[in-house]
């Protein structure tokens, strides 16, 4: 069972690849549509990608309001 | 017609398979204009089909397959026609969408639809028209109208009620949810698989193979095993048409209609 900080850190080398920024720039509290300057299809994309890296399915309506990693993480680690 | 290239769309038959690519950005809406030309296939369709086997629906936009009905024009013309007269104008669309979906339905030819990234609303029902669904990793199929306050008006809850199973469709229809292909895969929408990039290569593959089978004996197996279920798609025409009438549908289509973003009808 991955930790909560083991599934955050995934989640940013997901990002950074998909968006092919350096993994050092990212952060746990980034706002990662200011970040990467991300809009709604990117969003549905990176989505996309971390449902297959993690093997869940992670509802629309659960990234309602989900700015930043770390609370993308929690959402992800609470169907792990 | 063995060629057209279209503004919104162009067709291609070479050796016995059929290609439809939609090209019609942002991401292949389906308004007034996608339709007249979808018209034009739908009658080159009927008389391609003597001479093929499959027919290849795909997208050659980055964003994906389709998002679906073009939700501006429909505003737009709501907004041009009297309380009255606008539910006359909607119905008359969606019997000329349901004229063309249920051509491609019944095609007698093997058709598969090419699926990547965006498969929302109008253009997910477009691939359930089809007979095999071939998807990539990144694509999403997702029935949004909800949050509009309509249901799916292009057949796709018939389509998706007769292949698969009505809870697939309620947990679709009523959390407006958007589903990867893999889930797809698993729920038994989604017939292949494909690593991003590489869905018309594994359509044109897999009609390569369909190709090899006598099209008499394909044609009564598909005429037996899918048949149209016109008699829901007669009731989705009425509860469309009665739920527009509503004024919270076109206040939510302002709202859309007047959003900056590119791809408002992502969730």
């Amino acid at each position: 069972m991955r930790t909560l900080e083991e599934t955050t850190d995934e989640i940013l080398s997901l990002a950074a690849v998909h968006f092919r920024v350096p993994r050092e720039e990212l952060r746990p509290d980034d706002d990662f549509f200011k970040k990467l300057g991300m809009d709604s299809l990117q969003a549905l994309e990176l989505l996309t990608r971390i449902e297959n890296h993690f093997g869940v399915e992670l509802p629309d309506y659960e990234m309602q309001g989900v700015t930043d990693f770390r609370t993308l993480a929690s959402r992800i680690q609470a169907r792990l | 017609m063995k060629k057209f290239k279209g503004k919104r769309l162009s067709w291609e038959l070479a050796d016995e398979v059929l290609e439809l690519e939609l090209h019609s950005p942002p991401c292949n809406e389906i308004g007034s204009a996608t339709l007249e030309e979808l018209e034009e296939f739908a009658a080159a369709l009927e008389s391609a089909a003597q001479h093929s086997s499959a027919l290849i629906i795909h997208s050659s936009l980055k964003a994906g397959f389709s998002a679906g009905a073009d939700l501006r024009e429909l505003y737009a013309r709501g907004q041009q026609l009297a309380a009255s007269h606008r539910v006359a104008g909607v119905r008359d669309f969606l019997e000329r969408v349901h004229r063309v979906f249920n051509a491609i339905d019944a095609s007698p030819l093997t058709t598969i639809a090419a699926v990547h990234g965006v498969c929302f609303g109008g253009g997910f029902e477009l691939a359930l028209t089809c007979d095999l669904i071939v998807a990539d990793k990144m694509a999403r199929f997702c029935f949004p109208e909800l949050r509009l306050g309509l249901i799916p008006g292009f057949g796709g809850i018939p389509r998706l009620k007769r292949d698969l199973s009505n809870s697939l469709v309620r947990d679709l229809l009523l959390t407006g949810r958007s589903i990867n292909s893999t889930k797809g895969q698993a729920a038994g929408l989604v017939s292949q698989l494909a690593a991003q990039g590489e869905t018309l290569r594994l359509a044109r593959s897999t009609a390569a193979q369909v190709k090899k089978f006598d099209r008499a004996t394909a044609g009564a197996a598909k005429r037996f095993l899918k048949p149209i279920p016109r008699e829901e798609l007669r009731q989705e025409i009425e509860i469309f048409c009665d739920l527009f009438t509503r004024p919270a549908v076109m206040e939510k289509l302002r709202r859309f209609a007047e959003s900056t973003d590119p791809l408002p009808y992502l969730p």
